[in-house]
C-alpha cells in the first residue's frame, strides 16, 4: 500500500543522468518497498513540512517517531553523500486529496540530540514529539511543553535507546529518601 | 513548592497553575495555533490577574469509572466551565515497543495484539502487513487468508463499536444501553472465540496468513450472530436516538471542526464526524476491501452525537461487509506456502526429520527479514493504526513502532472540552473512545 505512482514523474525535471541523485522538492529521495522517503536536514525540516502542507496538500502529520541506529550493522538506505547519524527522526505525512504518503527521515547526531519542532506547522505533533523526547532523549526546539509523557517524571534514561538495557532495572520508589 | 506538594505531585507533566502560564500557553489553550484572530489573542494574553485567580484545578482520574481505564485529566475550571485540560498519560506504559525489539517477527503479533485490547485483530493485522511488506511477500498471501483476515477484522470492528455503545451509554447514565451493548458484544466475542480459540488477544493473524483455517460450521455461526445483532441495532436506535435526554446530552457537545481535526492529526470517527470522508479501507485499500461494497459514514456537526451515530452506522456497514465476505470466501490455503515463513504441517513433522528441524528453527530463531524500513497503516475502529518497522536483516525487528490512533486522538480533548461544562466532559471523553492500552503501550 501507499504506492506513489507519480514518483518518477515528479522527479523528472531534475533528471540529468543516471548517476545524478534523485531529488524531490529539492531534497534527496530514496524508495523503500515502493514508499517514498525524503531526507531533509534538520535545518530544512520545518520549511519543507510547511511547504508540503501549504503547496502540496500534505495536510496531516500522521506520525512522528525516531530510531536509534547505535547498534545497526546492516546497510542503511541513505542518499549518496549523506552520512547516517545515531538518531533518526521519522515523520509520516499524509495527503487526503492526493491519497499519498510521504516519509521524512532526519539525521540527528548523538552529540547534539535536538531537532526543530513541527508544532507550529502541525499542532498534532505535540504528544508524539513528547513521546520521542521521553523515549530517545531528542529535544525538540520550539516545542511548548518538552516533558516526559509515558515514563514517570523522575525516570532516569531514555528507554528506547539501544544502550538502555532491557532487563534488570532497579525498582524505583518515589518520595522515600530515608524511610527510617 | 512545599514538601507535601512535591510528595504528591508528578512534576512537570502536570498542568501548571494559571499564574505561571505564559501568554503563549494561554493562546494555545484556546486553540490560537489553529484559528485565533490577532485581536482575540491580544485580549487573552493580558487577562487581568484577579480574573485568573478565580479558577480551580480539578483532577479527574486516573481511577475514575468514566475515564476508560487510567486516563487522568487535569481540568481548570471557572465555576462549572472548563478552561484548560491536560491529559496526563503513561499509567499503563509497559514498554511494548521495547519488548517488540527482542521478540522475533513470528512472536511479534503476540505482543502487538495486547496494545489495543478492544480491537486486537487490527494490531496483529498491521504488524503482519508490515512484516510481509518487508519480506516482499505481500502480493503472495493466499486469497483465502486475505478474506479470513477481512472477516475477522470486521467482526472485531463490530465488537469494538458495540463496546463503545455500551460504555458511552454507561458514561451518560443510560445503563440499559450498557447491558445491551455488552450482551451483543459478547455474542461477537463468542464467535471470535469459536474461530480463533480466544475471546481477546487472539494472535490469529500472523505474518504469512492466519493461524488456522475456519472451523466447521463457521458460516452458520456468523449468520446467527448477524441475524441476532441486526434487529437489536434497530432497538438501540429506538432506545437512544429518539430519546430527548440522550440527544440533549450529546448534540452540540464537544464540537470540533474539520480543520482542527486535521491539524491535530485526528483520524477515524472523530475526523469523519466533521464531514471528512476519510477511511483507509476506501482511500488506500488493503486486503480485498476494493472488492466489497460499503459506505463511509460521515457526520456534519463534529459533535458527540455524530461520533455516536457514526459508530452505530459503522456496525451496520461492517455487517454488510461480513455478508459479502460470506458469499465471496474463496477456497484455498489459509497461509502462504513459503517454507521460509510458514512452519511445516503437523503431519509432516511426525515422518520427516527435516521438517522437525525446520519447525524447530522457525520457532526458536525465527525467519530472517531483509533490511529496510516500512510504514503500513490500516483503519482500526478508532482511526489510523500504523506500524513502522525497521529491520537490520535479522529475525528480530530493529525497531517496532505502533502509531496508535487513541494516542493521537486524545490531543483533541483539550480542544473539544474548552468552554464546555464539566458534566459534558464525561460525554466528550467517551466519544473519543480511547483505549489506554494503546495510548500508553
Amino acid at each position: 500500500m501507499a504506492e506513489v505512482p507519480d514518483a518518477e514523474e515528479a522527479a523528472a525535471p531534475e533528471e540529468g543522468g543516471r548517476d545524478e541523485p534523485e531529488t524531490r522538492y529539492g531534497v534527496p529521495v530514496t524508495h523503500s518497498r515502493g514508499q517514498v522517503v525524503l531526507h531533509p536536514t534538520r535545518e530544512q525540516l520545518v520549511d519543507l513540512v510547511r511547504m508540503l502542507r501549504d503547496d502540496e496538500d500534505f495536510r496531516v502529520c500522521v506520525d512522528v517517531t525516531a530510531v536509534d541506529y547505535l547498534t545497526y550493522e546492516a546497510h542503511r538506505d541513505l542518499p549518496p553523500g549523506m552520512t547516517g547519524e545515531r538518531f533518526e527522526v521519522v515523520v509520516n505525512l499524509l495527503s487526503h486529496r492526493r491519497r499519498e504518503r510521504l516519509r521524512l527521515r532526519v539525521q540527528v547526531p548523538a552529540d547534539d540530540p535536538t531537532c526543530p519542532s513541527l508544532f507550529d506547522v502541525h499542532p498534532g505533533t505535540e504528544a508524539m514529539e513528547r513521546e520521542v523526547y521521553d523515549m530517545f532523549g531528542i529535544t525538540f526546539t520550539g516545542h511548548p511543553d518538552m516533558s516526559r509523557i509515558l515514563m514517570p517524571e523522575d525516570w532516569e534514561g531514555h528507554p528506547l535507546r539501544k544502550d538502555y538495557p532491557v532487563g534488570m532495572i532497579p525498582v524505583q520508589f518515589k518520595g522515600v529518601q530515608n524511610a527510617r | 513548592m512545599t514538601a507535601t506538594e512535591s510528595y504528591f505531585s508528578e512534576g512537570t507533566q502536570e498542568m501548571g497553575p494559571r499564574k505561571g502560564a505564559s501568554a503563549a500557553e494561554l493562546l494555545r489553550e484556546s486553540g490560537a495555533v489553529l484559528r485565533l484572530s490577532e485581536a482575540e489573542a491580544a485580549r487573552l494574553a493580558d487577562l487581568p490577574p484577579e480574573e485568573q485567580e478565580q479558577t480551580m484545578i480539578l483532577n479527574m482520574g486516573p481511577q475514575h469509572p468514566s475515564t476508560h481505564g487510567v486516563l487522568r485529566l487535569m481540568l481548570e475550571l471557572e465555576g462549572e466551565t472548563i478552561l484548560r485540560t491536560k491529559p496526563v498519560i503513561g499509567y499503563l506504559h509497559t514498554g511494548m515497543e521495547k519488548t517488540g525489539e527482542v521478540l522475533t517477527y513470528a512472536q511479534g503479533a503476540t505482543n502487538t495484539t495486547r496494545m489495543d485490547y478492544a480491537s486486537p485483530l487490527f494490531n496483529e493485522l498491521v504488524f503482519s502487513l508490515a512484516t510481509e511488506t518487508l519480506l516482499g511477500i505481500q502480493d503472495d498471501i493466499p486469497e483465502r487468508a486475505q478474506w479470513i483476515r477481512m472477516l475477522l477484522c470486521e467482526l472485531n470492528r463490530m465488537s469494538s463499536h458495540l463496546l463503545f455503545l455500551a460504555t458511552n451509554g454507561m458514561d451518560l447514565g443510560a445503563v440499559s444501553m450498557m447491558i445491551y451493548g455488552w450482551r451483543e458484544r459478547e455474542e461477537t466475542l463468542r464467535l471470535l472465540e469459536m474461530i480463533t480459540g480466544l475471546r481477546m488477544n487472539h494472535n490469529f493473524i500472523r505474518p504469512g496468513g492466519v493461524a488456522a483455517d475456519l472451523p466447521d460450521g463457521w458460516r452458520d455461526a456468523v449468520l446467527r450472530v448477524l441475524d441476532l445483532v441486526e434487529p437489536r441495532l434497530d432497538e438501540y436506535e429506538v432506545l437512544m436516538n429518539g430519546q430527548p435526554i440522550w440527544r440533549e446530552r450529546l448534540q452540540g457537545v464537544g464540537v470540533i471542526t474539520a480543520e482542527e481535526a486535521i491539524a491535530l492529526g485526528a483520524t477515524g470517527p472523530i475526523l469523519r464526524s466533521t464531514g471528512v470522508p476519510w477511511d483507509l479501507r476506501k482511500e488506500q485499500p488493503y486486503l480485498r476491501y476494493d472488492e466489497v461494497e460499503f459506505g463511509v459514514v460521515v457526520g456534519a456537526h463534529g459533535d458527540c452525537f455524530d461520533r455516536y451515530a457514526i459508530r452505530l452506522a459503522e456496525v451496520r456497514e461492517s455487517m454488510g461487509i461480513v455478508r459479502q465476505i460470506l458469499d465471496k470466501m474463496p477456497k484455498g490455503d489459509y497461509r502462504i506456502q513459503d517454507r521460509k515463513v510458514t512452519p511445516p504441517p503437523r503431519a509432516r513433522i511426525d515422518e520427516s526429520m527435516e521438517a522437525l528441524i525446520h519447525h524447530f528453527k522457525l520457532f526458536t530463531e525465527g525467519f530472517k527479514v531483509p533490511e529496510g524500513e516500512v510504514y503500513v497503516a490500516v483503519e482500526s475502529p478508532r482511526g489510523e493504526l500504523g506500524c513502522y518497522l525497521v529491520s537490520d536483516g535479522s529475525s528480530v525487528p530493529y525497531r517496532m513502532h505502533i502509531r496508535g490512533p487513541s494516542f493521537v486522538n486524545l490531543q483533541t480533548l483539550p480542544h473539544m472540552l474548552r468552554g464546555g461544562m464539566i458534566a459534558d466532559a464525561v460525554a466528550v471523553i467517551s466519544s473519543v473512545d480511547p483505549i489506554m492500552g494503546e495510548v500508553d503501550r
